[in-house]
């Protein structure tokens, strides 16, 4: 079963609430998606690093049940 | 000396890939992957025929630098597949390593790319000209 976008972007806030969450459905197929997540808390960390935060958030399903999607990080200016 | 890129494929060899029997052996196979390769992708296909978006991204990217890197195709080794994702702690696969070091997967080389740090990056490893 696809994820629902906005599924995505509460399991992201519930883990980082400080993140605004840009979800874009790629393909329009509820499958394909780009996340760009900023956030304060990533301040000063590798993107590695930021990029693991995410895919914590998720809770095991990037890979999975979450298998095309385009991550992004940044911190706010 | 110039040298262009010329991706190749490594290959598991077939007895490798029987007697290995635990996910340690992939472990230590990894590590000698990206300790002996100083640009090496994990990818799904070859350089070549990519079998996935990612890694085909991740392929383009390689080209641009233009230096010259390997690629290991996951598909052909389940061990390899699963353990690189326990290696690198990462779970997705196009998965890029530098002189051993894992960077990250095709976002990150994107955005390292765009930045030019992956320029920069090959550039202190003498693995590209300036």
């Amino acid at each position: 079963m696809p994820m629902q976008a906005d599924q995505i972007e509460a399991m992201i806030l519930a883990a980082i609430p400080d993140a605004q969450v840009t979800i874009t459905d790629l393909a329009g197929d509820g499958d394909h998606y780009a996340a760009h997540v900023v956030s304060a808390s990533f301040a000063g960390k590798p993107r590695i690093a930021q990029h693991k935060a995410v895919f914590s958030a998720l809770g095991g399903r990037m890979g999975g049940e979450l298998h095309a999607l385009q991550l992004t990080t940044a911190t706010p200016n | 000396m110039t040298v262009g890129p010329q991706p190749t494929t490594i290959k598991p060899s077939p007895e490798t890939v029987v007697e290995s029997k635990t996910m340690s052996d992939a472990q230590t196979r990894i590590a000698e992957i990206v300790n002996s390769n100083p640009v090496v992708l994990f990818m799904k296909g070859t350089a070549l025929f990519p079998q996935c978006g990612f890694s085909s991204r991740a392929v383009a990217i390689l080209e641009r630098l233009g230096a010259p890197y390997e690629t290991v195709d996951v598909l052909q080794d389940p061990e390899i597949r699963a353990g690189i994702k326990e290696f690198s702690e990462w779970p997705t696969i196009p998965q890029l390593y530098v002189k051993g070091e894992f960077l990250g997967g095709s976002d990150i080389m994107m955005e390292m790319y765009e930045a030019g740090e992956l320029q920069d990056l090959l550039q202190q490893h003498g693995l590209v000209q300036g």
